[in-house]
């Protein structure tokens, strides 16, 4: 099912939590809402799943193009998985899963048989079959946060909505968590939505990622879209470490110490912030013609999957060089060695003065 | 179940012989010394006088008078503490925090004070007396006077039970389709369960010993309106102190016995609230 959030807005009391928010989801998508906390991302979940309305007068939530204020809530079949589970804690297992079920009106009540087939299939489903007697206390973190999936899963969801699905979980936990969640989703194609604050999880699992800052988006794109061409500063931050300098446009390039950048139709004078990932910069023992910074190397970390230098600037910048161990083999440096650092890729954002 | 039996492993929770020793030392004095002496009183009497003082027809109206009344003014203050409860959790109204004051009131309130204060408004003479609620005198009236010192018990067991409650727990339930009568039942009760048993239990328990405000109330009528705690004053007043030994044993006994009942009940319930 597609769903469509219209130049909705939501202030609680003097605080606004959304500002003319505007997304689509395409049916059979996972987006994620990424963002820092207090961004407004949950809000907006909460918002699609009608637990939030919409301040009056500004926009509406429309699933499959008809408002969600019109649509009466056994119609909407929306599948919510919150960040503290929420489960029922005096029912087991089987019995937290088949609620759902239960409470449906006696016409559309499954039989006890049809009830029993469907939580176990769902059970199956999180792997969690020989577990349907126990109690959510007797389960870890993982196993709770599954049993609320198949929870919202049995209503058969049109729509399945995940509040930081994994954030109460370890890193481990996490970590194979989302990489299921995202085979489920291609198996079952529930139009989803899954609200994160952290990028790599939005960057693995999701389809399409809504960059949300300060109760407003700041960008919509694929996963790669956003990390390789983020439109603002805030989105490039966000996405992963970032080396910032302070620049300066003259005549078409933007000039940091004793580098030049091509920055074509950026206007003349103006203060320029160039934002540099670590794996753009490159470390050389000399200058060859070219311009570079001089910096010098402050620490060298190589255990791990990219080897991490930290170097300080001429003009004293931290600034943060991932290499990859072959090309730290070629140019192996140590800690103090006097370098030079380039650039070879940068993105410049005009300093704003509206702010 | 399994966490019950962790915590309680003397070998890794610390403190335990200390806490455990302490807690034995302060029960003894407090309660089991004074309940030896009771004990041995009573040992002094032959079964035949035993009986006679804690059998005897009165005695018996008297257990069944305090015991029902108590189990009734529980029952209602659960009820009544739970809606109150809620409604102080929940909403927010105009003197709220007058009202949140005005709970503990009962507690403070010499009981006797409320007693001659409920005996005036339930008497035939009285506000609600007159309005055709003559309560005063009669067992109803019991009732009244034990739900109204039982009341904070369960207001202030429930009250941060609801405050606690995950608010998640009800969007969950009304995301997955059930109605709001049905989330009520399913869902929030029994959460609360537990909070609400132990109300129950300490308002019970309340009741069952109370004794200056339904003095009043009762009008004290053997047979009729006599609790067994008033019973038992009269017995100390005549000098029969084997008397009114052998009926604090029995009404002793038997509280300890529907306490301890209740208790285990509460046990149940928790373990399965995890």
């Amino acid at each position: 099912m597609s769903i469509e959030v219209r130049n909705v807005s939501k202030t609680f009391g003097d605080f606004a939590a959304l500002r003319d928010v505007s997304i689509e989801v395409k049916a059979g998508e996972l987006v994620a809402l990424l963002g820092p906390s207090g961004s407004g991302k949950t809000t907006l979940l909460r918002t699609i799943a009608g637990l939030e309305t919409p301040d009056p007068g500004s926009g509406d939530v429309l699933f499959e193009g008809r408002p969600l204020s019109e649509l009466p809530e056994p119609e909407r079949k929306v599948g919510f998985v919150f960040q503290h589970y929420a489960l029922f804690r005096h029912m087991t297992v089987f019995e937290n899963v088949a609620f759902g079920l239960r409470v449906r009106p006696r016409a559309v009540r499954p039989s006890e048989t049809g009830i029993r087939d469907r939580v176990t299939a769902l059970l199956q489903l999180i792997q969690m079959e020989n577990l349907a007697r126990r109690l959510p206390s007797q389960l870890s973190g993982g196993q709770r946060q599954r049993v609320a999936l198949a929870r919202a899963l049995a209503i058969e969801p049109r729509v399945l909505l995940l509040d930081e699905p994994f954030g109460a979980l370890d890193a481990r936990v996490r970590q194979d968590l989302r990489r299921w969640l995202r085979r489920l989703h291609d198996e079952m194609h529930v139009t989803s939505i899954l609200v994160t604050h952290d990028q790599d999880e939005a960057l693995e699992v999701a389809d399409r990622i809504v960059v949300m800052n300060r109760a407003r988006v700041e960008q919509t794109g694929t996963p790669d879209e956003v990390f390789h061409n983020p439109a603002s500063e805030f989105v490039m931050d966000f996405l992963g470490h970032v080396n910032l300098f302070h620049g300066r446009v003259e005549s078409g390039r933007t000039v940091i110490g004793g580098v030049a950048l091509e920055s074509p139709g950026q206007p003349e004078g103006a203060r320029a912030r160039v934002l540099v990932r670590p794996h753009q910069l490159q470390i050389e023992r000399a200058v060859e013609g070219q311009t570079a910074l001089r910096a010098r190397v402050v620490r060298v970390q190589s255990a791990g999957p990219v080897v991490r230098i930290e170097v300080r600037s001429e003009t004293g910048e931290t600034l943060r060089v991932d290499l990859s161990h072959d090309a730290y083999e070629l140019t192996p440096v140590q800690r103090g060695d006097e370098v030079f650092v380039k650039p070879r890729e940068a993105r410049v954002f005009l300093e704003d003065y509206s702010i | 179940m399994r966490f019950t039996a962790r915590v309680s492993n003397p070998g890794r929770a610390p403190g335990f012989g200390l806490s455990l020793g302490f807690a034995a030392a302060w029960l003894g004095l407090a309660i089991l010394l004074p309940v030896a002496a009771l004990a041995a009183k009573a040992s002094g009497l032959t079964w035949r006088e035993f009986a006679e003082a804690a059998l005897s027809e009165r005695a018996l109206a008297a257990y069944r008078l305090t015991v029902l009344a108590s189990l009734a003014a529980a029952a209602l203050n659960a009820v009544f503490g739970f809606v109150a409860a809620w409604s102080l959790a929940r909403y927010s109204f105009p003197g709220k925090r007058l009202v949140d004051a005005l709970v503990d009131l009962p507690f403070a309130l010499p009981t006797a004070v409320s007693g001659i204060a409920l005996t005036a408004i339930y008497s035939s003479g009285g506000w609600l007396g007159g309005l055709g609620l003559p309560l005063a005198f009669t067992p109803a009236g019991v009732v009244v006077a034990l739900t109204f010192i039982g009341l904070p018990f369960v207001i202030r067991t429930v009250q941060p039970a609801i405050e606690d409650l995950d608010p998640g727990l009800e969007e969950a339930a009304r995301l997955l389709g059930a109605s709001p009568a049905r989330t009520f039942v399913s869902v929030l009760l029994p959460a609360l369960r537990p909070a609400l048993l132990t109300g129950f239990a300490m308002a019970f328990a309340r009741a069952l010993g109370e004794y200056g405000s339904v003095v009043f109330i009762s009008g004290n009528l053997p047979l009729k309106t006599e609790i067994a705690p008033l019973l038992i004053m009269s017995r100390l007043e005549q000098f029969d102190y084997a008397g009114a030994t052998a009926l604090s044993v029995v009404l002793m006994g038997g509280s300890f016995l529907m306490l301890f009942g209740i208790n285990a009940l509460d046990a149940r319930a928790r373990r399965n609230a995890g």
